[in-house]
């Protein structure tokens, strides 16, 4: 299996005046394809500092970081742009859909960064939304979706580039409970489809769909463990 | 990179807010509007001045005293007394035939003239016969000053339309009534053909006597106030100026054209002094426009800079889908130029109207230049650029952290 993430002793420090805060102080660990990954914490335990540092919106202080096995920690802005859109499909907490246009404009976005024809990514935004029982609201607007829609529609338009690795940011936390589950289940039948994730939450029930889980405490991961339910599932 | 996605994106976000789209384009539609329509009603004057000065005669020049000089200061031209009737005569002597055809020699100021109980101050002017033909002055009713008034220095007036008017009221026939110029009768002879208004010296608005009369009844001078020469041909101008010139100045036993008591100019350099003062102030005019078109630009930079603080969310979610910095900045700065393009387009819609308007009632020629059109196009595309590339510039170099952070 090919490694996906390799993150070798990573640490991030933010200076803020002459006050210097450690957000994660030497952090190592290995993602492989195919994977489905939860980094669990409780806030200010620096999981969100690791996101952005994996989904390349961020630079480490010191340590190494590898995408696909490339060392992303030598690269300049334009090309790190070129790496989000074509390798990591973001899903955040707010959706962060445009709230101008329609689901199927806002799944085939990243295509206006990544050169794609425009035809044939409307094609492809319409499987997708498809794909995450959106395809009788194409045309809708963010506004009239509610919660859990419009995060299938940011689920939709993770997948838009085909990415190595889809990277989620607490993908449940403005859901209602009910609908959390379902968006938890298009995580993992999306992960049987073959799609890698990296998934950050400080809720366990969420954290238990993944098969491995990261725990992490004060910039340190100090647990890790195969998911209960998989354990559950093999007992 | 898709442009066409990105310019339909743009419209679409500027019609999102069309009250706040319409105003700050409105500093641009103002601006470009009134630098249109200064320009062309400035062109109108200008042709109009033009066509007014090449109507009193393309062949004539001009001869004036140089402004006398009293304590070392030199008075306004026409003030000096070195011009001569005998000059004018010299000069007929010496150049008829060959370059001149005739010479009008002239007095002219404002005097005080009654008619009954009516009191105008009007442009008095003694002439000689020539001046008729030489300053293209037509007879309505009656006759024209002829030599025999001069040499007899005769008390006969020839009015102009606007003077009987004002004398003695629309529609009355002046000739053969009565007027006093410095409490000196004069019997009316003639009335001039209506000329429309010139500027300097308006010739509706004038009375003619004979210059005899003038100079030794009215005026009390010796002098000329100016000689009117017409060439015989408009190609030999130059020419005829620079040999009266110096014919003038050997004449007056002057050395060199430095000391000339006189100047001589022909209506090629008046036009071209009104061309020049027209010119400068719709130059000067066009410029106050503009200013209000920096004004405007500093409008939609403003709104620019609103709307990137309004979208910070959007350009950071745009980067973390992977918009390079030159994309963000080219959405941006599109949006702007779009703004200003639309305000141009109108704000040139707008200068035309006004200036069909404004020229309509100024009775001046509606022209309008296709290189001010294509001027004001070039212009609010480039107030879009230049006002448009900071906002555009802090878009880009908004941090994606930040930017999705930001409530």
């Amino acid at each position: 299996m090919p490694t996906i993430i390799e993150v070798s002793n990573v640490r991030k420090v933010y200076k803020n005046d002459s006050v210097e805060t450690i957000a994660l102080e030497g952090i190592s660990f290995k993602v492989q394809k195919g994977e489905f990954v939860a980094i669990m914490g409780p806030s200010g335990s620096g999981k969100s500092t690791l996101m952005h540092i994996l989904g390349l919106l961020d630079k480490p202080t010191s340590g190494k970081y590898f995408l696909e096995e490339e060392d992303v920690s030598l690269l300049n802005e334009d090309r790190l742009a070129e790496l989000r859109n074509r390798k990591i499909g973001f899903v955040f907490q707010a959706y962060n859909l445009l709230p101008r246009i329609s689901a199927l404009k806002n799944v085939a976005l990243p295509m206006i960064y990544g050169g794609l024809e425009e035809e044939e990514g409307l094609i492809k935004a319409k499987r997708l939304l498809e794909m995450v029982g959106m395809g009788d609201r194409l045309l809708y607007t963010p506004s009239q979706l509610s919660g859990g829609q419009q995060q299938r529609v940011a689920i939709a338009r993770s997948l838009t580039m085909n990415p190595s690795l889809i990277l989620a940011d607490e993908p449940t936390g403005n859901i209602a409970t009910s609908q959390a589950e379902e968006i938890m289940k298009i995580f993992v039948d999306l992960n049987k489809k073959g799609h890698t994730i990296v998934i950050i939450t400080h809720e366990e029930d969420i954290a238990s769909y993944a098969q491995r889980i990261i725990y992490l405490r004060d910039g340190k991961i100090v647990k890790e463990s195969k998911s209960k339910r998989i354990v559950k599932k093999l007992v | 990179m898709d442009y066409k996605e990105i310019i339909s994106e743009a419209i679409s976000s500027l019609l999102l807010n069309k009250t706040r789209t319409g105003l700050a384009a409105l500093g641009v539609i103002i601006g470009i509007g009134s630098v249109i329509a200064l320009i062309s009603l400035g062109q109108a004057s200008q042709k109009a001045v033009e066509n007014q000065i090449q109507s009193l005669g393309s062949n004539l020049l001009t001869i004036s005293p140089r402004g006398a000089s009293v304590g070392g200061v030199q008075r306004a031209g026409g003030t000096g007394t070195t011009l001569t009737l005998d000059d004018a005569l010299a000069i007929l002597k010496q150049f008829r035939g060959s370059l001149v055809n005739d010479v009008s020699p002239e007095f002219s100021g404002r005097r005080q003239v009654t008619a009954g109980r009516k009191n105008i101050n009007t442009q008095v002017i003694g002439v000689y016969p020539q001046y008729a033909q030489i300053r293209k002055i037509q007879i309505d009713k009656g006759y024209f000053i002829s030599t025999r008034d001069v040499e007899g220095m005769t008390r006969v007036a020839v009015v102009g339309p606007q003077v009987a008017i004002d004398l003695f009221g629309e529609g009355t026939n002046p000739v053969g009534k009565s007027i006093r110029i410095e409490g000196i009768a004069f019997k009316i002879i003639g009335q001039t053909l209506a000329k429309g208004g010139q500027g300097f010296g308006n010739p509706d608005d004038s009375i003619y006597i004979p210059l005899s009369t003038a100079q030794k009844q009215i005026f009390g001078a010796n002098y000329l106030t100016s000689i009117a020469v017409e060439v015989k041909d408009d190609n030999i101008m130059t020419d005829a100026q620079n040999q009266i010139g110096y014919f003038l100045l050997e004449r007056h036993r002057l050395t060199s054209p430095e000391n000339a008591d006189f100047s001589i100019f022909s209506q090629a350099d008046v036009l071209s002094t009104a061309s020049s003062v027209t010119s400068t102030f719709t130059t000067l005019l066009a410029g106050i426009a503009a200013i209000s078109l920096l004004v405007g630009g500093i409008g939609i930079m403003n709104i620019m800079l609103v709307t990137v603080t309004e979208r910070t969310r959007e350009i950071g979610l745009r980067k973390a889908l992977g918009a390079k910095n030159k994309l963000i900045i080219i959405q941006f700065l599109l949006e702007a130029v779009i703004l200003t393009l639309s305000g141009g387009v109108l704000g040139i819609v707008l200068g035309i109207t006004v200036s069909f308007f404004l020229s309509h009632s100024m009775g001046l020629p509606f022209t309008v230049s296709l290189l001010s059109i294509l001027l004001s196009f070039g212009v609010s595309v480039l107030v879009g650029i230049i006002f448009g590339i900071y906002p555009a510039r802090k878009a880009s170099k908004l941090e994606p952290i930040e930017a999705l952070r930001y409530e």
